[in-house]
C-alpha cells in the first residue's frame, strides 16, 4: 500500500466514529480498529521491499517553490515507529472501547485519536521537514483535544491549556530550527539534509539550528525544565495516557533526535545539552516519582524519568547509546503501555487512583496483578523481563560517559536514578497489590472482561518473551539502530544476552535494586520528609506566567480600547494625516505633466451645488430629514459628475444605489429620533473641525497632486480596451471588464453583498426574537401618520410603472455587454421595481405576491454565477473563461450569445435579493411598529369601499379593515 | 477643473469626517456615507478626467477613459450600499435594544466625552 494511504488512512478514517456512533458503541469502536487494522496491514505490505534493502519512497509535489513537498519515506526507524504506533492504537482502541462509559461520547473520542494517529505516522513517515512540521502541529493540536476529552473537568482543561501552550511554544521554535537546518543543507529533504552532516556541523548557525530544534524536541518529550506538563496531562482518559503521554506523542520529540541524529550528534554542544538534560530529567522524574500517591502521577514521573534515559542516550553520542536508546524505546513503550493500562483497571474498578486509599487488590483482582507485577518488574530492571537488557545497557553506556570532570559523577547519578526508579516499581506493586485486603475501596474491585485486560496482557507477553529471549528482538533492533546512524557509525557487534558476567553494569544494578527496596520499606518516614521539604510547584509557576501575561494584555488593551470610537476616528485620521504629510515633505516628486482641462459652466454648476448640499449638511445635520434630502443632492451630482467624465455606468449605479441608499435611510429614521441633540461643546466642535479641514485639505491635495501627473508606469487599462472587443465580445469595457477579465473579483463581491443582506436579515431576526420586539409593538408613533397610507393614485401609479420598469431593467441587462448597463445596474433598477410596489401597497400585499425568497435569489444567483465559472473548466480552461459568438435567426438582426451574460445574470439576480432582502428586513422592523396593516392594496378603494358601484365588478368582501 | 473636482473630493472628505467625529450614529452613517463618495471619487480620479470619451468600444474612435477605475468603483458603490445597511441595522438595534444612540461605549464612570 502506498505511504499516502497508510498516511491518509486515519485521517480519512477519523470521519467515521463521529458519523457511525449512532449506530452504537460497538460499530463505532470496530470501525476504529479496522482502519487502524487496515493502515497496520498497508505498512507491514512494504516490509518485504524495506528488508530487501530498499528505503520506500511516495512523492508529491505540493509546493516546489518553497521547497515543501508531500514527499513520504520510509526507512527501518520510520516503519518502526509506525508499527509502535498502529499496533498499540489497535490495543488501545479495543482497552477504550471498555473503558469508556456510556456517558462519554465515544465517537468524539475515537475521532480525536484517529487524528492524532494520522499525524503521528505522517510525523515519522515525513521525507519533508516541511511537512513534518505541519504534522507536529497537529499532534499537538489533537493532544490538546484528546488531554481536555473530559470537558467538565478543570484539571482536564487545564492540562490541555498548559501542554499545548507548552508544546505549541517548542513547535515554534522547531519551525525556526528546521528552516535553519534546511537551509544550511540547501533542501527541506531529509533524504538529502542527512547525508550533509560536514557541511550542516561545520555551519555557524549550527548551534541556533540545534538549540531551536532541542527546544521542540524537548517539550514534547517533556525533558527537564518543560517535563512539567506531562504530569498535568494525566487527566486525560487513561487509554489517552497510555497512548499518546507514554508509548507515542512524547517519543516523538525523541524520534526527532534519533531522526536527525546522524547530521546533529557527535558534537559537544549536542553532548553537553542533550546528555545533561536527559540525566536530570531522568534523576528528577524518578524522584518525585516515588512520593506521587496517585497511580497514574506515578507513571506520569517514571514516563518523565525514562523518557530521560532515552534522550541521554541519544546524548551520548556513541552507536551502542542509539542502540540502547532503539532498544529501550521499543520496551519502554510495551511495559509502559501496559502499566498504564493496569493503572486505568484499578481505577475503573476501585475508582480510585490514590494509593493510599489501595493495597492487598493481589486477591481481588489476580489477572491485572500479574500484569502490573510484571511490567512494574520490567520497569524496575528485574532480569527475564525486557526492562532489565536495556536498562543495563543503559548502565554500560553511563559508565563510560564522562561529564563535567569527575568519572564517577554520571554513573554515581545515574544509580541514584535507577535506584528510585526500582523503588517507585515496587511502590506500585507493593502498595496496589500486596498487604492486606482492606473494606474501605470507594467500590469493590474485581478483574475487568477481557476487552480491558487482554490488550494490556498482550503486552506484558511481548514483556517476557523479549526479557527470557533477547535474541529475538536483536535483529530489528540492529536493523532500526543501523537506520538512527545512518551510515556514520557501524552497528555495534554486541550481543543481546541476559548474562554479560560480572561488568560495572550488573553492580549498577544490584545496588538499585537493593536500595530500591530499601527505599520501600523507609517508605513512610522518607515520605514525611519529602512533604515537609519546600519545592517549587511548576504549575504554580506556570499559572503565575500566564496570569501574567493576561494582565499585561488587559491593561494595553484597556488603555488603548476604551470604548470611546469617536477618539479612535480621530486618532485614526491624524495619524493618516501625519503619515501622509511625512511622505510628502520627504517623498519625490515631479512636475505636472498634464495640462488643466478648462471649466465648464456645467460643471460649475455642479460644484457648486455640491458646496452648498455639502455646507448645509454640515450646519444643519441635526435634522435628520433634511440631512437625508441634502445627502440625495449630494449623490445626484455625484452621478451627474460621472456622467460628465465619461462614465456612463458609474452615474446609472450611483443613482440607483442613492434611491435604495435614500429608502432604506428613511426607513431607519422611522424608529431612530428626529434630531440629534447637540451634546460637543464649542472647543470639541473646533477640534473636530479643525482635524476634519486637514483631513479634507490632505485629499485635496492628493486628488488634485494626482490628477495634474500622468502614469509613470504603464496603465493595464489598454489591454482591456484592445481585448475587450477580441477577447470578452463586448465592446462596454467596463461591463466586460466586470463579467470577465475581472470576473473573479466579480464573483467574490455578489458573494460578499449577499452575506451582507443575510447578516442584516439575521440581525433583524434577533431583534424581532427578543425583548426589542415588546418595544416596537408598544411603541407610539411619535409622528401624526397619513390617513391615507397607501394612496389610490399612488397604487395606481406604480402598478402602471411596473412592468415599464422591468422592461426598462431587462433592456438595461441585455444591452450591458455593449452599452452602459448590466447586471448591476438592472439589479437595482429592477430591485427599485419590486421596493415601489411595497411602499404604494404596503408590506402585507406585497408579500403575499412576492413567490420566491429574497434568499433563494441570491443564493440562485451566486450559482449560477459560480456555475458558469465552472462551466468552463468542461472546455478545458480556466476558471471564469468566458466563450461567445454571433447567431443569426433569419428575419432578425445579428445577435450576440456569451457566457458572460450568464454569469451577468448571477450578478444580477444576487444584486437584487441583496437589496430586497435588506430592505424587506428594516420594514418588517417597521411593520411591527405600527399598529395593524391592512391586507388591501389601498386603504380607501371605491371599488371597494361602495358596494353599490354600478360598474359591476367583482367585489372582495369587505370584512371592517378598511381605512 | 481638476481644481473643482479636487476640492470636491477634498470638501466631501472634511464634511464626511466632521461627521464621523460627532457622538450619535445617526450623523456617522452619514460621515460614512460621505466618505464613501469622497473615495469612490478619488478612485475614480486615478484613471485621470476625461470629458465625452466613455469605454464604449466604437468603429472610429481611439480616445477612451480609463476603463479599468470605473469598473473597481462600480462595484464599489454596490458594496458600499451592503455596508451601509449593514452599520444601519447595527445602529438600529443598539438604539432599540438600549434606546441609546451613542456612538461610544458609556464610561465606568458615566460621563460621556
Amino acid at each position: 500500500m502506498s505511504l499516502f494511504l497508510v498516511v491518509a488512512l486515519p485521517f480519512l478514517g477519523a470521519l467515521l466514529p463521529g458519523l457511525l456512533i449512532g449506530a452504537g458503541r460497538k460499530v463505532c469502536a470496530g470501525t476504529t480498529f479496522a482502519v487502524t487494522l487496515t493502515a497496520l496491514v498497508g505498512l507491514l505490505s512494504n516490509l518485504p521491499a524495506l528488508l530487501r534493502g530498499e528505503v520506500i519512497e511516495a512523492r508529491i509535489d505540493w509546493l516546489p517553490a518553497l521547497g515543501m513537498n508531500m514527499n513520504l519515506m520510509m526507512d527501518g526507524l520510520g516503519a518502526f515507529f509506525a508499527c509502535l504506533i498502529l499496533g498499540i492504537g489497535l490495543l488501545i482502541i479495543a482497552y477504550a472501547r471498555s473503558y469508556l462509559s456510556r456517558e462519554d461520547n465515544m465517537g468524539s473520542f475515537f475521532t480525536y485519536l484517529l487524528l492524532f494517529q494520522g499525524a503521528m505516522v505522517g510525523i515519522v513517515l515525513s521525507d519533508n521537514i516541511l511537512v513534518l512540521l505541519v504534522f507536529w502541529e497537529l499532534t499537538s493540536l489533537s493532544s490538546f483535544l484528546l488531554i481536555g476529552y473530559w470537558k467538565h473537568l478543570p484539571e482536564g482543561r487545564q492540562g490541555a491549556r498548559m501542554a499545548l501552550t507548552v508544546t505549541g511554544m517548542g513547535g515554534l521554535a522547531m519551525i525556526g530550527g528546521m528552516l535553519i537546518l534546511g537551509q544550511i543543507a540547501g533542501s527541506y529533504d531529509l533524504s538529502v539534509i542527512l547525508t550533509q552532516r560536514d557541511l550542516i556541523q561545520a555551519d555557524p548557525l549550527y548551534v541556533p539550528a540545534l538549540i531551536l530544534i532541542l527546544l521542540g524536541c524537548f517539550t514534547k518529550s517533556a525533558q527537564f525544565p518543560f517535563h512539567f506538563w506531562l504530569p498535568h496531562a494525566m487527566a486525560a482518559p487513561t487509554p489517552v495516557s497510555a497512548y499518546l503521554h507514554s508509548a507515542t506523542m512524547v517519543k516523538a520529540g525523541i524520534f526527532l533526535m534519533a531522526r536527525l541524529w546522524p547530521v546533529l550528534s557527535g558534537t559537544p554542544e549536542w553532548f553537553y545539552i542533550v546528555t545533561t538534560a536527559g540525566l536530570i530529567t531522568m534523576v528528577l522524574g524518578a524522584v518525585i516519582g516515588l512520593f506521587k500517591h496517585d497511580l497514574k502521577a506515578l507513571l506520569a514521573f517514571s514516563t518523565v524519568s525514562h523518557l530521560g534515559l532515552i534522550t541521554m542516550l541519544l546524548g551520548t553520542g556513541t552507536a551502542f547509546g542509539a542502540m540502547a536508546a532503539v532498544f529501550h524505546i521499543l520496551n519502554h513503550a510495551t511495559f509502559k503501555c501496559a502499566l498504564f493500562m493496569s493503572a486505568g483497571i484499578v481505577d475503573h474498578e476501585a475508582h480510585t487512583r490514590d494509593i493510599r486509599r489501595l493495597g492487598g487488590l493481589r486477591h481481588l483482582m489476580p489477572v491485572t496483578f500479574v500484569i502490573a507485577t510484571i511490567a512494574a518488574l520490567s520497569m524496575a530492571g528485574i532480569p527475564f523481563f525486557n526492562g532489565f537488557l536495556s536498562k543495563e545497557m543503559w548502565l554500560e553506556e553511563v559508565s563510560h560517559t564522562m561529564l563535567y570532570g569527575p568519572d564517577w559523577l554520571v554513573p554515581a547519578l545515574a544509580t541514584f536514578g535507577a535506584l528510585f526508579s526500582a523503588a517507585y516499581s515496587f511502590r506500585y506493586i507493593g502498595h496496589t497489590f500486596l498487604g492486606e485486603e482492606r473494606h474501605d475501596y470507594p467500590s469493590h474491585p474485581h478483574d475487568p472482561p477481557a476487552g480491558m485486560w487482554l490488550p494490556p496482557a498482550i503486552l506484558t507477553v511481548l514483556v517476557v518473551l523479549i526479557g527470557v529471549m533477547p535474541f529475538l528482538a536483536e535483529p530489528a533492533v540492529k536493523y532500526v539502530t543501523a537506520a538512527v546512524l545512518g551510515g556514520v557509525y557501524a552497528v555495534p557487534d554486541v550481543h543481546f544476552a541476559l548474562w554479560h558476567g560480572v561488568t560495572p553494569a550488573l553492580i549498577m544494578s544490584i545496588i538499585a535494586v537493593t536500595g530500591g527496596l530499601i527505599l520501600l520499606a523507609l517508605f513512610s518516614p522518607l515520605s514525611k520528609l519529602w512533604e515537609a521539604t519546600p519545592r517549587p510547584e511548576a504549575k504554580v509557576i506556570f499559572d503565575e506566567i500566564v496570569a501574567g501575561f493576561v494582565r499585561l494584555a488587559r491593561e494595553t488593551t484597556q488603555v488603548l480600547h476604551n470604548g470611546a470610537f469617536t477618539q479612535y476616528a480621530g486618532i485614526m485620521t491624524l495619524a493618516i494625516i501625519v503619515a501622509g504629510g511625512h511622505a510628502w515633505l520627504t517623498g519625490n516628486s515631479f512636475a505636472p505633466t498634464r495640462d488643466p482641462m478648462p471649466v465648464h459652466a456645467i460643471a460649475a454648476a455642479g460644484w457648486l451645488a455640491l458646496v452648498v448640499a455639502t455646507a448645509f449638511l454640515v450646519l444643519k445635520h441635526r435634522n435628520r430629514l433634511l440631512a437625508l434630502i441634502l445627502m440625495g443632492i449630494i449623490g445626484l451630482v455625484v452621478s451627474v459628475g460621472f456622467a460628465y467624465f465619461s462614465a456612463p455606468d458609474l452615474a446609472m449605479t450611483q443613482i440607483s444605489v442613492e434611491v435604495v441608499t435614500i429608502i432604506l435611510l428613511l426607513l431607519a429614521l422611522n424608529f431612530l429620533p428626529d434630531t440629534t441633540p447637540s451634546e460637543s461643546e464649542l472647543g470639541k466642535k473646533l477640534r473636530d473641525g479643525l482635524i476634519a479641514i486637514a483631513g479634507g485639505a490632505a485629499a485635496m491635495a492628493f486628488t488634485y497632486h494626482l490628477l495634474m501627473r500622468d502614469f509613470v508606469a504603464p496603465s493595464i487599462s489598454e489591454f482591456h480596451l484592445a481585448n475587450s472587443y477580441k477577447g470578452g465580445g463586448g465592446t462596454n469595457v467596463v461591463n466586460v471588464i466586470l463579467v470577465d477579465f475581472r470576473g473573479f473579483d466579480t464573483f467574490g463581491e455578489i458573494i460578499v453583498l449577499g452575506i451582507a443582506a443575510m447578516v442584516i436579515f439575521a440581525l433583524t431576526e434577533t431583534l424581532l426574537g427578543g425583548p426589542v420586539r415588546a418595544r416596537l409593538l408598544n411603541r407610539l408613533p411619535d409622528k401624526p401618520l397619513a390617513g391615507d397610507r397607501h394612496p389610490l393614485m399612488m397604487v395606481v401609479l406604480t402598478r402602471v410603472m411596473m412592468p415599464v420598469v422591468l422592461m426598462v431593467g431587462v433592456y438595461i441587462f441585455l444591452r450591458g455587454h455593449n452599452l452602459p448597463g448590466g447586471g448591476f445596474i438592472a439589479g437595482l433598477v429592477v430591485a427599485i421595481a419590486v421596493v415601489m410596489q411595497y411602499m404604494a401597497s404596503g408590506y402585507n400585499w406585497a408579500t403575499e405576491r412576492q413567490r420566491y425568497p429574497y434568499h433563494g435569489i441570491i443564493g440562485t444567483g451566486v450559482l449560477i454565477a459560480g456555475l458558469t465559472g465552472i462551466g468552463s473548466w468542461l472546455s478545458g480552461n480556466e476558471f471564469l473563461t468566458s466563450a461567445f459568438g454571433y447567431f443569426r435567426i433569419p428575419p432578425m438582426e445579428e445577435f450576440e450569445l456569451a457566457t458572460a451574460a450568464l454569469f451577468d445574470l448571477g450578478v444580477f439576480l444576487a444584486v437584487l435579493g441583496a437589496v430586497m432582502l435588506s430592505l424587506e428586513s428594516f420594514s418588517r422592523l417597521a411593520r411591527r411598529a405600527h399598529v395593524e396593516e391592512s391586507e388591501f392594496a389601498m386603504d380607501i378603494d371605491p371599488s371597494r369601499d361602495a358596494p353599490e358601484n354600478t360598474s359591476g365588478r367583482a367585489v372582495p368582501a369587505n370584512d371592517g379593515k378598511g381605512a | 477643473m481638476e481644481l473643482l473636482f479636487a476640492s470636491s473630493v477634498g470638501l466631501l472628505t472634511a464634511a464626511g469626517l466632521y461627521l464621523v467625529f460627532r457622538l450619535r450614529t445617526f450623523p456617522v452613517i452619514l460621515g460614512t456615507s460621505l466618505l464613501t463618495y469622497a473615495v469612490n471619487l478619488f478612485l475614480f480620479a486615478s484613471g485621470r478626467l476625461t470629458v465625452g470619451a466613455p469605454p464604449i468600444l466604437m468603429d472610429g474612435v481611439t480616445r477612451y477613459t480609463d476603463p479599468l477605475p470605473q469598473a473597481l468603483v462600480l462595484t464599489a458603490i454596490v458594496i458600499s450600499f451592503g455596508m451601509t445597511a449593514v452599520v444601519v441595522v447595527i445602529a438600529l438595534g443598539a438604539y432599540l435594544g438600549a434606546d441609546d444612540d451613542h456612538v461610544n461605549d458609556p464610561k465606568e464612570e458615566g460621563a460621556d466625552t
